[in-house]
């Protein structure tokens, strides 16, 4: 019990910085999805949103200061998803 | 109260211990969108212009707004969580209010998208869709299972979030009550009072067989008072986690179904 | 061994009366004891189902129930034998009630959410059971549900999914309570690499059910929302793509296989293992498999749509996968083999079950090498060899390892022992049956017998004659088996804490375990299988 009340957690100003980078993250996306990028634009979107995501994962959602055990059984959990989808795409593609 | 006390940590499981559960329950919510993605996936593979020229009827500016309300109640989930751990009672509940009235306003401009819609006659199955092309019909078959899939996350998120709103209200109250087969491990000796310096203040008789059960009970007198439940706190932050992952999925929901005209 | 008496939990009255006291307790041996009576429950009607599938095939053209009626009866079999036995398989049952003991716990991680599970178990089996009365009848589908057919037949398909959405949902949250406990629960001193080969395996296994569940509840959820809306996201017509809904039913359908499987093959560790009385030979092997199993088990699924127009590359990239399941399963048959020699075996009705496990299951396993490969697969594909395959692994596997485990560990659960004899007799019944049964199928498969077919060319009757026959046999021994078993709850034959010499911690407790299974935390020194003489 003792141990709880110690703080753990990040400062509340870490968190509003976090939140103003999100917000710059969906801006980003915005303005380039008006720019012509071709095959490239899925890729920019895609590769904003993990950003987005990884930064709420690490800090709104404490992953940063969990147990290793946490970020394991994280990492097993998306590339299993990875692992499906590509071999679903082994069908896809070449069909 | 110290054998009390330890007999209750045998039971009730560490805070870590439900913060596993809730991450391995998140796991089966990723996958679960994970299927819908695929499919997403598939058919945008298959469709891409159709997937192009659907899109331009999607409002970017609502999703934008849905975005930012999203995001901004990700925030207050996370500084509610951050001012109960401080102690800090009335920040943390009006953080927590803020996320579900964020919560409350996504719900509503989604309903007003998808009147919207519908008035158009787009909605699945419908003949105004059907008589569009392949690709777009899928488009819009994808686009109202996973928002609306998502609409019901948010929707049991916030009705999740409200609960706990009122269990860290209400004035912490605890009670334990040990009948007479949960004494058994403490057997033989007394329960006792002690102040800071193990000065015992008092003491029970001895806890023996004849014991039908036991009740502790604490009660506050102040209901304003800034007295935080602990438990509560494993609570919010297993709440917060859920509420975190509905923001994530919308994350990619939003670029991959409104911006790629 | 306890010194003061402290009373078993059957005895053990909770706060309630009854009934209730069974169906409010969050005492994970309750819960356990709650599966095991509802599975068995739907066991004896998923056996009925299937003397009437073999009762109407005993003969060409209509026997005894006309060709839609058989159509229902092969896919409510089906859906009661998967989803509501041999998934919750030895699990929900034998893990419930065994997993906090065999580490040192006095409970699962979370004990309110397990009987939440059983609760959903229940609930998702009513409505299954429901949806044969109500709507346009008994859904005709086969269990796999397929697109289109699913979506256009008139029986009551929307209902009979949404139970097994409900039962999914179950099995999610069992898993989750599972690997949370054995994160941590483990009695102090218990390293992961000290655990019993049984929670090895429910561990592997509410990884499976964590991943794979939820595909198959979103593939169960689109074919409601198709049916009501006709979105088309399976439809040709309508531009989707029917494959696509056979990828994701077999994303979920093959790890499922696992499911059932894994824990199967740890209950039998345990048991060769104390049948022997030896150390299990190559532990870290067995749990490399283990958890090999459920990881390759991700990668195969494919294998089930060789002749749906998957392309090509799919098909030989998903047969080369196949293989690799091969090996891991092949380790642990060559360990299980290497624990009996020289060990000191003694024939005791749950080694039996367990013997031929490895011999069925043996059999089961290279039949779906035959499956596998690419050539082989497409002339046997949809014939009975593979009805034959699958019933080997399921029944001959799962099902007599289920068989056994319950032989094994009922002295501990109830405190009593059956009359072995019997037990033995009921075994070898079963065994003789099960091999009249299903072999003849092998064969049929080859010749070109479609399965799910009503009616045949004469050629094939003198073996789906015996076929039936060994039905019959199957039957009267599983009568047999459960008749014991009964007997046994009745009579007051009380078995001693230990009655087999086993090592791991649930024989040190008395039987029928203490509420909460141990007077004092037990401090873990050495590894699980340290036999004394």
């Amino acid at each position: 019990m003792e141990k709880q009340s110690v703080h753990t957690s990040p400062s509340y100003t870490l968190y509003i910085f976090i939140w103003l980078s999100l917000l710059v993250g969906t801006g980003l996306t915005v303005a380039v999805a008006g720019v012509n990028l071709r095959t490239f634009a899925i890729v920019v979107a895609l590769l904003i949103a993990t950003v987005k995501t990884t930064l709420v994962i690490f800090y709104f959602m404490h992953l940063k200061y969990e147990d290793r055990l946490f970020r394991i059984m994280l990492i097993f959990a998306i590339s299993t998803l990875a692992v499906i989808l590509s071999l679903t795409f082994a069908d896809i593609i070449y069909r | 109260m110290q054998e009390t006390t330890a007999l209750i940590h045998d039971h009730a499981i560490p805070a870590q211990g439900a913060k596993i559960g809730m991450w391995l329950f998140l796991f089966t919510e990723l996958l679960l969108f994970g299927g819908m993605f695929l499919l997403y996936a598939v058919y945008r593979m298959l469709y891409p212009t159709d997937f192009h020229y659907a899109a331009t009827d999607l409002n970017v500016f609502v999703g934008t707004i849905n975005t930012i309300i999203l995001l901004t109640s990700s925030l207050t989930m996370a500084l509610s969580i951050a001012a109960l751990e401080r102690g800090n009672k009335k920040l943390s509940l009006a953080m927590l209010a803020i996320t579900i009235i964020c919560g409350l306003i996504f719900m509503v401009n989604k309903y007003f998208e998808w009147t919207t819609k519908f008035h158009h006659g787009i909605y699945p199955g419908s003949e105004a869709l059907e008589a569009r092309s392949h690709g777009e019909n899928l488009f819009y078959g994808l686009y109202f299972v996973m928002t609306g899939l998502h609409g019901l996350h948010v929707l049991i998120g916030m009705i999740v979030l409200a609960v706990l709103f009122v269990f860290i209200m209400k004035n912490p109250h605890e009670k334990i009550a040990l009948s007479s087969h949960q004494l058994k491990g403490i057997l033989g000796s007394r329960l006792s009072i002690m102040n800071a310096n193990n000065k015992t203040l008092w003491q029970s008789d001895l806890i023996d067989k004849n014991l039908k059960e036991m009740r502790v009970e604490l009660r506050y007198e102040d209901h304003k008072k800034d007295k935080i439940n602990h438990r509560d706190l494993i609570k919010l932050e297993n709440g917060g986690l859920y509420w975190h992952l509905v923001d994530i999925i919308w994350i990619f929901l939003f670029p991959l179904f409104y911006l790629i005209t | 061994m306890s010194t003061h008496a402290s009373q078993s939990f059957l005895e053990e009255k909770g706060k309630y009366p009854g009934i209730f006291s069974w169906i409010f307790s969050t005492d994970h041996k309750r819960i356990g004891i709650l599966y095991l009576v509802s599975m068995l429950s739907f066991f004896a009607v998923g056996v009925m189902l299937g003397i009437m599938i073999r009762l109407e095939l005993i003969a060409p053209g209509q026997t005894i129930m006309p060709p839609q009626m058989y159509n229902a009866i092969f896919t409510l079999h089906g859906v009661i034998m998967i989803f509501l036995f041999v998934i919750p398989g030895l699990a929900a049952p034998f893990g419930n009630f065994f997993l906090p003991i065999l580490i040192g716990a006095k409970d699962v991680a979370f004990p309110r959410l397990n009987l939440l599970s059983w609760y959903l178990f229940v609930g998702g089996a009513a409505i299954v059971i429901l949806s044969l009365f109500t709507g346009g009848g008994p859904p005709d589908t086969g269990w796999t549900f397929y697109v289109p057919y699913s979506l256009r037949t008139g029986t009551n398909v929307t209902l009979a999914v949404f139970g097994a959405f409900v039962l999914g949902f179950s099995s999610i949250l069992t898993g989750v309570n599972f690997v949370s406990t054995i994160h941590m629960l483990r009695a102090p001193g218990m390293k992961l690499s000290q655990m019993p080969l049984f929670p090895w395996t429910l561990y592997a296994t509410g990884w499976v059910q964590i991943l794979a569940t939820p595909i198959l509840s979103i593939t169960l959820l689109l074919i409601i929302l198709e049916r009501v809306f006709g979105i088309g996201l399976f439809e040709a017509s309508k531009g989707g793509d029917p494959v696509l809904y056979q990828h994701l039913f077999w994303i979920y359908s093959h790890p499922a296989v696992y499911i059932m499987i894994l824990p199967a093959m740890g209950a039998i560790s345990e048991m060769i293992a104390t049948f022997s009385q030896k150390r299990v030979f190559g532990y870290k092997a067995m749990v490399a498999a283990t958890l090999s199993i459920a990881f390759v088990g991700y990668l195969v699924w494919g294998h089930h749509m060789f002749v749906s127009g998957q392309s090509d590359m799919a098909v030989i990239i998903f047969s080369l996968l196949t293989f690799l399941v091969a090996i891991p399963s092949g380790v642990k048959v060559f360990n299980w083999v290497a624990t009996l020699y020289k060990g000191r075996i003694s024939l005791e009705p749950p080694m039996l079950f367990s013997l031929s496990f490895i011999f069925l299951f043996s059999i089961g396993g290279l039949s779906g090498l035959v499956q596998g490969a690419l050539a082989t697969d497409i002339h046997v594909h949809d014939t009975t060899f593979v009805v034959a395959h699958f019933h080997y692994v399921m029944f001959g596997g799962t099902g007599f390892a289920f068989f056994g485990a319950l032989h094994y560990w009922f002295p501990k659960m109830f405190g009593k022992m059956y009359n072995k004899k019997v037990a033995s007799v009921a075994w070898a019944i079963m065994f003789v049956g099960f091999n009249v049964l299903y072999f003849p199928m092998f064969i049929m498969g080859m010749r070109g017998m479609p399965r799910r077919y009503y009616d045949y060319l004469p050629e094939f009757q003198p073996l789906h004659f015996l076929s039936t026959v060994g039905s019959w046999i199957l039957v009267t021994g599983i009568i047999i088996l459960f008749t014991n078993l009964i007997v046994a709850l009745r009579r007051n034959n009380r078995a001693p804490a230990n009655p087999w010499n086993g090592a791991t911690l649930e024989w040190k407790i008395p039987s029928p375990p203490p509420l909460e299974n141990f007077d004092e935390e037990p401090k873990i020194t050495g590894g699980p299988y340290e036999f004394t003489r």
